[in-house]
């Protein structure tokens, strides 16, 4: 049989990826864990000796964990969204970067949540939550559309898996033996027969549209966290949609940074080439040029109607932040937009270079949007001790972040081992499309 | 009073509740702010000793003596706090015309909630609305809003606003997620950072009226000292100025008193042009303050205070100017 042959031949070509472990991944995956440690040690510090061990203060009394929360929270949305795009309007390109956008999705959705976590003050009390909700509370929306959003991005992505866990268990004679028996529970007696493969596609696709819709939601009630309260740099009509497009912008950049690491290490130079990385290019020229306007309208509004308080929140940007305000406003957005606009800048490094640029620009801009605003309040602070003014992360904090981004890549890598980073089922279904296309192209020539 | 004051506490304590707060008879004056009909439903063996006590349209009344408690022994439980004291609607005024930045508030409320040196729920804030207007020394409690934004976004509900204005944090309940830090427009509020030697003396059970003991990792804030309401007595902020600056009472009432005088709420309001602070927000704060005219203090008087408290003035342009001038 054709079909069974291609498969087998894929999943001989795959194995390697899942089962070897090179010295340089083995070296770098003992370099995460050992951050990740530093982090677990941090995380004790702050655990046993409270909140007085970060930099957040009675004025600043969110940092870089809310910071990092909102990143992370927002790359997934935006994983989701994508993916949710990608598999509904079936993208002819979609195939070599669907799973690592997945991947991503639920890798920041598990990495998120755990920042705002430690924001907590009294983590013990966390069932108070479910024990004496208040349904008022932007919060609780909050956790319900992360929970929804969370289970929804799981099925979701399992779905997708489904197939490739199939052709694993039936082609992975040399694999040992826990795998095969991973592989045949989690392929849930899938056998890719035409009725199975269809309901699935019509499933993964209803999925695909509910998980766009989810991102959303989630995406918007992230944002009201902020934008309903009353502070100056917060309570703004736009914060909802200018989240939406912000998650994107460093949605597609990490998707792109990602791609850029894959093809390099794994040699998929043959799956990931330079027409999906000037696909995704475009993309994020599109989301940059958003982006920006956003951010502009943002402050425009407010420089330009000056309200006092507005006026206070700008000259804190201008003065204290003004080098953050530069880069995470001017050279975040228009270096990205300057090298995607020209056909000719446009090559994988220079792609990816501007995707760096993006998610570090993004970040700041993350935090531009929580420190400065906490920091220039409708009362201007004083009577207060001095080291309670401004906010200045202490290495509790960074060690704590630092491990968040080591557990996502660390994650990311041991997924790679369980499942080929690029969809083999993906490849055999996008042939069976090509040989239709050619049959039908042939049926019109012979007629 | 004295005889009965160690038989049925927890019974004692209910009553204490539905009576209010009643004084006996000679402590009872005209201003009395806090004290209600002695309702009596419960059965309680009576002692057959009889108390008379004034209620507030000047009757005098007899109610067996065990329903009378004795504070402090009365505790306000986390769940009691929750209700309020019946038929009262409490108001601050604050005469920013008398303010000299004495910082006795400041003193008196942190002796009261045992909080450090460093941590006040009175702050004085040093505000100057326009460049041309002369500064002013503003006392800043919590506003204790008709609307409050952090009620509304707590996601447990370990704040709460009560019947009679009060806005309350049970720091049993708070998880301590700061999201109404950052939603008073305020500043009003204070977070316990970390742990304190202080928050094991449990030898005063917590209760949110007196805010004592704080926890770590939870939220605080200035609670209007309802524990001293309850006893008829003025919050600490308020018996502690030594100017008179800051009137309390009762809207229901129309009364409020600084200790010394007692004046009608709305003539107040009326006469001296009695304002809230950032009406715009739509909050509905429930303290007033009067505007700073016809001054008793030159503002600099407020400048004689230690070394380290001017520091923390520092970012004002009129300190900024003063400083550059040699005055302080």
């Amino acid at each position: 049989m054709n079909l069974e042959n291609r498969k087998r031949e894929l999943a001989r070509e795959f194995s390697p990826m899942l089962e070897k472990t090179t010295k340089t991944s083995k070296i770098w995956i003992g370099f995460l864990i050992a951050v990740i440690l530093v982090g677990v040690y941090a995380f004790f510090v702050q655990l046993f000796k409270g909140h007085i061990v970060t930099g957040m203060r009675d004025n600043v009394v969110w940092g870089i964990y809310i910071i990092n929360f909102i990143f992370f929270v927002c790359l997934s949305y935006s994983g989701a969204f994508i993916s949710g795009v990608l598999h509904f309007f079936k993208t002819p390109w979609k195939n070599s970067v669907s799973r690592i956008v997945e991947i991503i999705t639920v890798l920041s959705l598990i990495v998120g949540p755990i920042f705002i976590l430690l924001c907590i003050g009294r983590l013990d009390r966390l069932h108070y939550l479910f024990i004496y909700p208040r349904i008022q509370s932007p919060i609780t929306w909050d956790i319900i559309a992360i929970m929804t959003d969370l289970i929804g991005c799981f099925i979701y992505l399992y779905l997708t898996f489904i197939p490739d866990f199939a052709i694993l268990r039936d082609h992975s004679e040399n694999a040992s033996k826990w795998r095969q028996k991973v592989y045949k529970y989690l392929a849930i007696g899938y056998q890719d027969t035409p009725t199975q493969r269809e309901k699935l596609h019509k499933i993964t696709r209803t999925m695909s549209a509910m998980v766009i819709a989810l991102a959303i939601v989630a995406y918007s009630v992230l944002a009201w966290i902020f934008s309903l309260t009353l502070q100056p740099g917060w309570n703004s009509s736009i914060f909802a949609p200018y989240f939406i497009i912000a998650g994107l912008y460093s949605g597609i950049s990490v998707i792109i940074i990602a791609m850029y690491l894959i093809r390099k290490y794994y040699h998929l130079e043959h799956y990931i080439r330079k027409v999906h990385f000037i696909g995704a290019g475009i993309v994020l020229l599109v989301i940059s040029l958003l982006f920006g306007y956003f951010t502009f309208s943002e402050y425009f509004s407010r420089w330009f109607s000056h309200k006092l308080s507005d006026a206070n929140l700008l000259n804190t940007l201008f003065t204290r932040y003004f080098w953050m305000f530069i880069f995470a406003n001017y050279i975040g957005v228009l270096v990205p937009i300057a090298i995607l606009f020209f056909k000719k800048l446009r090559t994988i490094k220079s792609i990816t270079f501007a995707a760096v640029i993006a998610v570090i620009g993004l970040w700041f801009n993350r935090y531009l949007i929580v420190v400065p605003t906490l920091e220039s309040p409708y009362l201007p602070i004083q009577d207060t001790r001095e080291e309670f003014v401004h906010y200045t992360a202490t290495w509790i904090e960074w060690s704590l972040s630092f491990a968040g981004v080591a557990a996502f890549i660390l994650f990311f890598i041991l997924i790679m081992k369980l499942v080929p980073v690029i969809p083999m089922s993906g490849i055999i279904d996008n042939e069976r499309e090509q040989k239709k296309v050619k049959k039908s192209f042939k049926k019109i020539v012979t007629e | 009073m004295e005889n009965n004051k160690n038989d049925k506490k927890s019974t004692n304590r209910r009553n204490f509740l539905k009576l209010g707060l009643l004084s006996s008879v000679t402590a009872v004056a005209g201003a009395s702010l806090i004290s209600n009909l002695a309702v009596q439903d419960e059965e309680v063996a009576e002692s057959g000793e009889k108390m008379r006590l004034l209620t507030p349209d000047g009757k005098i009344v007899e109610v067996d003596a065990t329903n009378v408690n004795q504070y402090p022994e009365a505790l306000v439980t986390p769940e009691e706090s929750r209700e309020g004291i019946p038929n009262r609607k409490f108001v601050m005024v604050i005469d920013l015309a008398k303010c000299k930045n004495a910082r006795k508030c400041v003193e008196g409320c942190q002796k009261a909630h045992k909080l450090d040196y460093n941590e006040e729920f009175m702050k004085v804030q040093l505000i100057q609305d326009n460049p041309e207007a002369s500064p002013y020394w503003l006392p800043k409690p919590c506003f204790h809003c008709d609307e409050p934004p952090c009620v509304t976004v707590c996601p447990t509900g370990a704040t709460f606003k009560r019947e009679d204005n009060i806005v309350l944090v049970d720091n049993d309940r708070c998880i301590g997620c700061k999201f109404c830090i950052t939603s008073c427009p305020y500043s009003a509020r204070q977070f316990n950072w970390g742990h304190k030697e202080k928050f094991d003396d449990k030898s005063q059970p917590y209760s949110p009226e007196t805010s004592v003991p704080a926890a770590e990792g939870t939220v605080m804030k200035c609670d209007f000292c309802p524990d001293m309401l309850r006893q008829g007595k003025l919050p600490h902020c308020a018996t502690s100025c030594p100017m008179g600056v800051i009137y309390f009472g009762d809207k229901n009432e129309d009364i409020v008193t600084n200790g010394e005088e007692t004046v009608r709420f709305s003539e107040l309001i009326k006469d001296r042009g009695g304002y809230r602070h950032l009406e715009h927000l739509g909050t509905k704060p429930n303290v007033y303050y009067l505007p700073a005219v016809n001054r008793q203090f030159p503002l600099e008087r407020g400048f004689d205070v230690e070394e380290d408290i001017i520091e923390r003035y520092k970012d004002v342009p009129f300190v900024q100017d003063l400083k550059k001038q040699g005055k302080i």
